[in-house]
C-alpha cells in the first residue's frame, strides 16, 4: 500500500498514527504525552539507570516498536538499506541538542502537537519557536549546509540497533535489571504487549508515510510542498477528537499536565529542536524510523538523544513541570536556560560555519 | 546532459539539487542519482508537477532518474 500516493492517504496515515497514540493514552500512557519520542527515550535511559530521576524511569516498548516496526516494513518492502558515514559525531551532537531543547519545553515535536490538540497554549508558543528553528535550519540548507554523503555499508550494520533494542526489551520484561518508576509519568503505562504492538504499527506507518514533524514545516518553507504536513494534520485532528471526547481538552496556559508556562523557554527550547532537526534531516521520530530502515547515522543521532536525556537529568537541565498544588511555576533552572542558549550558539556554528555543499553538478 | 549526484545525501538536499538543476537548465536533459526510495519518489513527484517527462532505473540499491 502506498501511503504517500495522495494527500488523502497522507491524512489517513496521520489519522492512524493519532489513533494509536490515543489508544495508548486511553490504556495507561500519560494522557498528553501518549507516545512522545523524547519523553520515552528519556524514560528508557532512566530505566537503564543512565539517570536517576525516579519519576521518569521505564523501559518503553514503544521506542523498540518505532525502530523495529520501521525495520520490518523496510525489509518487507525492500526499502531497507544499510548506510553510514555522513558526519556521525555532528549527528550525535545534534541528537544531544534535540533532547536538551525537548526537555526544556517538555516534549518532542510529536508531543507538541499532542499538547496543542489538548488545548495547551504553551505548545502554541512552542510551535512559534519550532517554526522559527526550522526556518533557520532551512536558511542554512539554502546557504549550502550539508553533513555530506552517507555510503552503503555491510547489510548487518542496520540490524544492530533494532536487535539490541529487542534484546533490552526482553531483559526488561524477564529480569529486574531495569529501574521502574512507582509514581510520576514513568509509572503511567499501557500494557506491554499493547505498547509494543502500537509502537511497531506506529513505526511502520511512519516509515511508509515518511512522517516527520520538522520535515513537514521545512517542506512548506523551502519547497512550498504540503504533503508531509497532511500527516501531521490527520494526527492532530484525531488527537483533538480524542481529547474532547475524553474531557482532556482544556484551553489554557496553566493546569496542563507535565508542562510549564515559561514562554520564552518553551519558545527557545523548541527553536533548538526545530533547528537541530532540520540540520539532522528529521525530527526525533524520523530519526528512529531512519535508524530502523538501516541508517547508522540516524542510529547515532538516537544515541545522542539517549545520552542527551541522561545529561539533562544528571545536570539539572530538564525543566520542572508546573505544580498547581504547591504553586511552583516550573520551567528550566539556570543551568537549563544556559544550556539552551549554548545549544543555539552551537547550532549557528554548525549550520552556518561548517563546510558548505560543494557544487556536484 | 546535466548530471546531479545526490547519492547518500540527507533530505531535502536531493530534491533541492534536482529543483535547482531543472530551474537552471529548463531545456536540457537531466540525470539525477539518488540512494533512497523516498528521495526517488520526491524527485519523481516534483518533475511531474513541472510537466516534465521522467524515467527511473534502479542501479543496484540506488536510482537513476532522467528528467526531460
Amino acid at each position: 500500500m502506498n501511503l504517500t500516493s495522495s494527500k488523502k492517504m497522507l491524512w489517513a496515515s496521520g489519522a492512524m498514527l493519532g489513533g494509536i497514540a490515543a489508544l495508548l493514552a486511553y490504556f495507561g500512557n500519560p494522557k498528553n504525552m501518549a507516545i512522545c519520542v523524547a519523553c520515552f527515550i528519556r524514560d528508557t535511559a532512566g530505566a537503564m539507570k543512565f539517570h536517576q530521576a525516579e519519576a521518569v524511569q521505564y523501559f518503553r516498548p514503544e521506542i523498540v516498536g518505532f525502530v523495529a516496526g520501521a525495520f520490518l516494513i523496510a525489509l518487507i518492502t525492500k526499502e531497507y538499506r544499510s548506510s553510514a558515514g555522513s558526519s556521525p559525531m555532528i549527528r550525535f551532537l545534534l541528537g544531544v541538542l534535540m533532547m536538551i531543547g525537548s526537555l526544556v519545553f517538555l516534549g518532542c515535536p510529536l508531543r507538541m502537537v499532542i499538547r496543542m490538540a489538548a488545548g495547551d497554549l504553551n505548545a502554541y508558543i512552542a510551535l512559534i519557536g519550532f517554526v522559527l528553528g526550522v526556518a533557520t535550519g532551512s536558511l542554512a540548507l539554502k546557504k549550502g549546509f550539508s553533513l555530506g554523503r552517507a555510503y552503503e555499508t555491510k547489510k548487518s550494520g542496520g540490524w544492530v540497533l533494532p536487535v539490541i533494542l529487542v534484546g533490552l526489551l526482553l531483559l526488561s520484561v524477564t529480569t529486574t535489571l531495569m529501574a521502574s518508576s512507582e509514581s510520576g509519568p514513568g509509572s503511567m503505562r499501557a500494557p506491554i504487549l499493547l505498547s509494543l504492538a502500537g509502537g511497531l504499527l506506529f513505526g511502520a506507518i511512519a516509515q511508509k508515510s515518511r512522517a516527520c514533524f520538522a520535515g513537514s514545516v521545512r517542506d512548506i518553507l523551502l519547497l512550498k510542498n504540503f504533503d508531509l504536513i497532511s500527516v501531521i494534520g490527520g494526527f492532530f485532528v484525531v488527537m483533538l477528537i480524542y481529547n474532547i471526547a475524553t474531557g482532556g481538552f482544556h484551553f489554557s496556559f496553566s493546569g496542563q499536565p507535565v508542562a510549564h508556562a515559561q514562554h520564552i523557554w518553551n519558545l527557545l527550547g523548541m527553536y533548538v529542536v526545530g533547528f537541530a532537526a532540520v540540520l539532522a534531516g528529521g525530527c526525533p521520530l524520523r530519526q528512529l524510523v531512519l535508524a530502523g530502515q538501516g541508517s547508522s547515522d540516524s542510529a547515532i543521532t538516537f544515541l545522542g538523544m539517549f545520552v542527551g536525556a541522561a545529561v539533562c537529568h544528571n545536570f539539572g537541565l530538564a525543566a520542572a513541570a508546573a505544580n498547581a498544588e504547591t504553586n511552583a511555576p516550573g520551567g528550566p533552572a539556570a543551568a537549563g536556560k544556559a544550556a539552551v542558549l549554548l545549544c543555539i550558539v552551537i547550532l549557528l556554528a554548525i549550520g552556518f560555519g561548517i563546510r558548505k555543499r560543494e557544487d556536484r553538478q | 546532459m546535466v548530471e546531479v549526484d545526490a547519492r547518500g545525501l540527507s533530505c531535502p538536499e536531493p530534491l533541492m539539487m534536482a529543483m535547482e538543476a531543472v530551474k537552471k537548465n529548463p531545456k536540457e536533459k537531466i540525470k539525477i542519482l539518488v540512494s533512497e526510495p523516498h528521495q526517488k519518489m520526491n524527485v519523481e513527484k516534483y518533475a511531474k508537477s513541472q510537466g516534465k517527462k521522467i524515467s527511473v532505473r534502479q542501479l543496484g540499491s540506488e536510482f537513476e532518474l532522467i528528467v526531460e
